[in-house]
């Protein structure tokens, strides 16, 4: 009784938000609409059973991908009226690719069926979902039967951050910067110069 | 859970354990100590060659069965390790005198290396996958280290997108069959296809894979990006794409037609008997337009995939044999003549176009020697390596009855030889306006006379690389 209830308070928070994304005027609301929607997705993840995935979207979704947005509607200055431009004209259209996408997943789902072959190779690796918890039961098979394409994958970003920093990293000279040991090496024989000004001479 | 046999993957793991810490050491000792930080990258290659036959030469399978130790794996890897090793030394004197020495490049060469093995040994899609992906991102990396350069970045940028959606293309092959087959190991899909009643979902995944493959190793139609950048890229960094990496993308195209679809094998092979003559007729007409020798050394690369790939038209142990002899040998050609165009210089300044060989015959007379051994060696005539990488493929071919395969390769080799001829002809026949700089560097002559006196020899000595790239190729049909 209770979980149906907190699933549609969940679920409907989730829709309601996902329309304003698409409908508020202001980007700064539209992306805050979306972190609320992604938090709502999560608690339906959690109340599915599958409380990894709702970890990540939380983590990995709002953390970084929802503030990374904000970040880039706040910093570029787009102007979102003119992209909002002759939304109508074209809502024929997309409503139209809207419904075949639509009866196409409805097809699709309809006429689901599994190679013959692919439950038994998929299930000999998993461990009793009914014993452990799915992140637990994640984390067993990445760092055992996935261990190599795990430590391959830290491979491949460790590449992606070498050439970000080799392609984009500019050492700059004469740009000034704060050196805080440089600073608190200064002694008064360093910095300051005592002169004998002359009357009316001036240095 | 018992732990995995490490040792299969001991090259694997030096080489990735020595470039992190190469990494490490150039974080802490900056830009100067690039050459010696190049150095030891060499020696790393150098050492993992020698790991690679220790590792194993019986077939093994760890991790999983996502790694395998083979003798083709081992045959492949110490073609990579050359060729990458080989392009490392000439970097290190083109980094000094363009001033461009950061140290991420031997680390980046490196992780890239790295990458081609781990495809080498690939025995999972997703292994398949994580090694390809691993090699190409290091590799659009190196096309726009030029940063500075226009030309250089376009390269990278271009590399990059074309790239991606090439493996883009290959994940999504690999979805469908995941999806039909339900596995995405190799033994487990050969054993599945074995079963027959092959559904059609496999065989257009197949072909997305393929796909994605075919434009790894600049394979007509997917070649376009090639010449572009070829040429946009630095002149080491386009050594090093002619070689390893095709290498290892031909290594692996073999070990997925050859394993997991080996039942499907009439299906893959019109495909490949089509891309293998495109690229023959696009690699030999394409290049006799071209003025700029790196433009030029793409189109004879494309021309090059094609005659190899006849070797994997064929489908059986000699072809594939033909493939791995043909490799060998195309790796020795390809270094040599790129280590003459690094030599090119005039006036400190790096030249590219044909018309700047003019008079190398007087100027530098063994260097022009080289070159020509080179030439006529990639045009297939008779004593050089060349011609012999050419008559095992096409008598494969004509053994297992392609014989219009093998006449339309003897065809475009004849066309092709136009455009090698006319480099000889320019070095030895036209005079120079300007002459090229005196004074190569010992690193580059080493490389020219080792990679040119290879070629001569092989006519003489050829039983040592048959006969390994025979046992390599036995290695792959005998489990």
């Amino acid at each position: 009784m209770i979980q149906a209830l907190v699933f549609y308070v969940f679920a409907a928070i989730t829709v309601a938000s996902g329309v304003m994304v698409i409908s508020a005027r202001n980007p700064v609301h539209a992306v805050l609409f979306l972190i609320l929607a992604f938090f709502n997705a999560a608690g339906l993840f959690l109340l599915a059973g599958a409380e990894f995935l709702a970890m990540v979207l939380v983590v990995v979704y709002v953390g970084a991908v929802a503030v990374l947005f904000l970040f880039v509607v706040m910093m570029l200055d787009i102007n979102f009226i003119k992209l909002r431009e002759g939304f109508l004209q074209y809502l024929p259209i997309g409503g139209l690719v809207g419904l075949i996408l639509l009866a196409e997943l409805a097809l699709v789902f309809g006429s689901w069926s599994f190679a013959p072959h692919a439950a038994l190779s998929v299930a000999t690796h998993v461990p009793d979902l009914h014993v452990v918890t799915n992140t637990d039961a994640l984390g067993r098979l990445l760092f055992t039967h996935y261990f190599y394409l795990f430590q391959v994958a830290g491979l491949v970003l460790l590449v992606a951050m070498i050439g970000t920093i080799l392609l984009t990293l500019r050492s700059r000279p004469g740009v000034k910067k704060q050196n805080i040991a440089r600073q608190n090496a200064r002694t008064k024989e360093t910095s300051v110069e005592l002169r004998k000004v002359p009357t009316r001479g001036g240095i | 859970m018992e732990l995995p046999n490490f040792s299969l993957a001991l090259p694997e793991i030096f080489i990735a354990l020595s470039a992190m810490a190469l990494l490490v050491l150039g974080a802490f000792r900056k830009q100067e100590a690039t050459q010696g930080i190049a150095i030891l990258a060499i020696i790393t290659m150098v050492v993992a060659a020698l790991l690679v036959p220790a590792a194993g030469g019986n077939r093994a399978e760890t991790f999983g069965g996502m790694f395998v130790v083979d003798g083709f794996a081992v045959f492949s890897k110490l073609l990579v390790l050359v060729a990458s090793s080989l392009c490392l030394v000439m970097s290190i004197n083109w980094l000094v005198k363009e001033k461009l020495e950061r140290f991420e490049y031997p680390v980046l060469v490196l992780l890239a290396t790295l990458g081609m093995l781990m495809m080498i040994s690939a025995n999972n899609l997703i292994s398949l996958y994580l090694g390809l992906e691993l090699q190409s991102l290091a590799l659009y990396v190196l096309a726009a280290y030029q940063r500075d350069s226009g030309r250089a970045t376009e390269a990278g940028l271009k590399y990059f997108v074309l790239g991606s959606l090439a493996s883009g293309m290959l994940l999504y092959g690999s979805s469908l069959i995941y999806g039909f087959a339900g596995t995405t190991g190799f033994d487990d899909l050969a054993k599945v296809l074995a079963h027959g009643g092959i559904p059609v979902g496999v065989i257009v995944g197949l072909v997305f894979v393929m796909a994605g493959l075919a434009f790894k190793i600049s394979a007509v139609p997917f070649h376009m990006w090639t010449p572009d950048v070829y040429e946009g890229a630095p002149t080491p960094i386009t050594a090093f794409f002619a070689v390893a990496p095709k290498i290892a993308a031909f290594s692996l195209l073999v070990r997925v037609m050859v394993g997991p679809f080996g039942e499907l094998t009439a299906q893959w092979q019109q495909v490949v008997i089509f891309v293998s003559v495109a690229s023959m007729l696009a690699g030999s007409f394409g290049a006799i337009a071209q003025n700029n020798i790196k433009r030029l050394m793409a189109y004879s690369s494309i021309g090059h995939v094609g005659y190899g790939l006849i070797g994997l038209a064929v489908g059986d142990q000699v072809g594939i044999r033909g493939l791995l002899i043909y490799l060998a040998i195309y790796l020795f050609m390809n270094v040599g003549t790129f280590a003459i165009i690094l030599a090119m210089r005039q006036k400190g300044r790096l030249m590219e176009g044909i018309d700047d060989l003019a008079g190398m015959s007087k100027t530098h007379p063994m260097m022009a020697a080289a070159m020509a051994i080179f030439m006529f060696s990639m045009a297939g005539v008779p004593p050089m390596a060349g011609f012999w990488g050419k008559f095992y493929v096409f008598m494969a071919a004509v053994d297992k009855g392609f014989i219009a395969l093998a006449i339309i390769g003897v065809l475009t080799s004849v066309v092709s030889a136009y455009y090698y001829l006319r480099i000889i002809k320019v070095m030895y026949f036209d005079e120079p306006k300007e002459a090229l700089d005196r004074g190569v560097s010992g690193s580059l002559s080493f490389i020219m006379g080792v990679n040119a006196l290879l070629i001569l020899v092989f006519t003489f000595v050829p039983s040592p690389l048959v006969s390994s790239a025979g046992a390599a190729a036995a290695s792959l049909f005998g489990g």
